[in-house]
């Protein structure tokens, strides 16, 4: 592996596990433990599973005149959401939008009390950093002396709540500073499997620590990047950079749920971010738009497959943008981009090796999501 | 006896024929298998034509044949239990071949040279 790869703070940890380290977005990452992406997969969704998710960008907006309101507008420059009306305490899912109205990336925002702390994709980081300090009136500060830790699966709470017991009172998408053993936590419930969790923000000195506590608990396995992408595409979570990017319009990724009624046309602060003329527009009717997909058999269908409307001729109707094998599923799922007319139901074609196999559109998620509302 | 070839495939003679299956090298390199298209039968190959498509949790991959011939037979269990290649590889043969006339097993790596190339 390169050698100019980034490590986070939970390196050693991983290698001392026996984790199989990929390079991802810069960083060395564990695509996966001993036990196996498949065993990975299942143990999260019926125990916990813990990843690090460390390479992924931390950074606090913080209002120059002290007024968190003043953060909020700033952001709603940027982000299609009602950043004002979010409650202290409280997170968000968000898209920065670009000005021919596609995803610059997508990104969760916690209001915490003074500032705001934003969390965004690893590979968009710098650019993310860049664009937010177009915003004059905050101050942008990257957290460099953190990483960050998901715990994940419908064991997860009770495993938690037997470190912090303050944790267990927190709904979905509460944001909460708690203390650990001397050390500040940044805790949110949420995360990227479908199952209910925590996504937990460590001091990097403490990290390693913190993380062979949770783990020292039976119910946890660490899990990596592989199950980390089956977890999140059975729960019917885009992934940036496959399933949305620049070119991707909000409605078209099925992400128009994330823009409230206050920020659409009409709304009490309609527009007023990049890229509105395009995306606004489009809220309720997108032409084509992010659909699941489940192929007959068993040959997962991966991102670059074509889907096909006929069995034998035609053009192409759309681009499989995330695919592979779902262990929960006990199958093969896959999420394309296609015509928004086009019924769930409806029998596709994806032509895989030279065949086309017959797929099925079907509503996502592929499993039902077990959040604690 | 076994042979290996540079594909991390195992080989075994038997009678006339070639059993051919995967390395436990080899399925740990793929991680789990979820997926396994068997060649038909009768089917008649040129040495290195892809024959197995084998998908795992990860990315596709192929098994090419190791000697030209026709495919015999094919496991087709396999198909059902894609997972017993990363239980049981060496008991995880995938299809039987009948060279043609003039394949030498001789040519292939024994066990010493397959571990000397996995290190």
């Amino acid at each position: 592996m390169a050698e100019d790869l980034r490590r986070t703070a939970l390196y050693d940890l991983h290698v001392a596990r026996g984790a199989r380290m990929v390079p991802f977005a810069g960083w060395a990452m564990p695509v996966h433990y001993p036990m196996g992406v498949l065993g990975e997969h299942l143990h999260c969704r019926a125990h916990a599973g813990l990843f690090d998710v460390s390479h992924m960008g931390q950074v606090l907006v913080r209002p120059r005149d002290g007024a968190i309101e003043t953060a909020a507008r700033a952001l709603e420059r940027l982000i299609p959401a009602d950043v004002l009306g979010l409650a202290e305490g409280r997170q968000r899912y968000g898209l920065f939008t670009t000005e021919t109205g596609g995803i610059l990336d997508d990104l969760m925002f916690a209001h915490r009390g003074d500032h705001f702390l934003l969390v965004v994709n690893a590979a968009c980081a710098d650019r993310d950093i860049a664009h937010l300090r177009q915003l004059a009136e905050v101050e942008i500060l990257p957290v460099s002396d953190r990483g960050l830790i998901a715990l994940q699966g419908p064991e997860a709470a009770a495993v938690l709540a037997g470190l912090l017991p303050a944790s267990a009172g927190m709904r979905f998408m509460d944001s909460r500073s708690l203390a650990w053993e001397g050390g500040e936590l940044w805790i949110s419930r949420s995360g990227y499997t479908g199952e209910d969790g925590f996504e937990i923000s460590v001091p990097g000195a403490r990290i390693t620590e913190f993380a062979e506590r949770l783990l020292d608990d039976p119910r946890v396995a660490p899990v990596g990047l592989g199950a980390r992408d089956s977890l999140r595409l059975e729960a019917g979570m885009p992934l940036y950079g496959h399933d949305m990017d620049r070119d991707v319009t909000p409605a078209a990724a099925a992400l128009g749920w994330s823009i409230p009624k206050l920020r659409r046309s009409g709304g009490a602060r309609a527009g007023g971010f990049p890229g509105e003329a395009v995306i606004l527009p489009e809220l309720g009717h997108p032409s084509v738009l992010r659909r699941g997909l489940r192929p007959e058999g068993r040959a997962p269908i991966r991102e670059g497959v074509e889907i096909f409307a006929e069995a034998t001729a035609g053009a192409p109707v759309g681009t499989v943008s995330s695919g592979g094998f779902g262990p929960s599923v006990g199958g093969p799922v896959a999420m394309a981009r296609l015509p928004a007319e086009i019924p769930d139901g409806t029998t596709l074609h994806a032509e895989l090796r030279g065949r086309r196999l017959p797929v099925t559109v079907v509503p996502l998620p592929f499993i039902t999501p077990s959040y604690k509302r | 006896m076994l042979k290996y070839t540079e594909d991390h495939e195992w080989l075994r003679a038997d009678g006339d024929e070639i059993v051919v299956g995967i390395t436990r090298h080899a399925s740990e390199q793929l991680g789990d298998v979820v997926f396994i298209e068997l060649p038909d039968t009768d089917r008649e190959v040129a040495a290195g034509e892809e024959v197995v498509v084998i998908e795992s949790v990860k990315a596709a991959s192929d098994i090419t044949a190791p000697v030209a011939g026709v495919i015999t037979a094919v496991n087709a269990d396999l198909a059902d239990n894609p997972g017993v290649v990363n239980d049981d590889p060496m008991a995880a043969w995938f299809f039987r071949i009948r060279p043609a006339e003039g394949t030498e097993l001789g040519d292939f790596m024994d066990e010493a040279a397959y571990q000397a190339l996995i290190g």
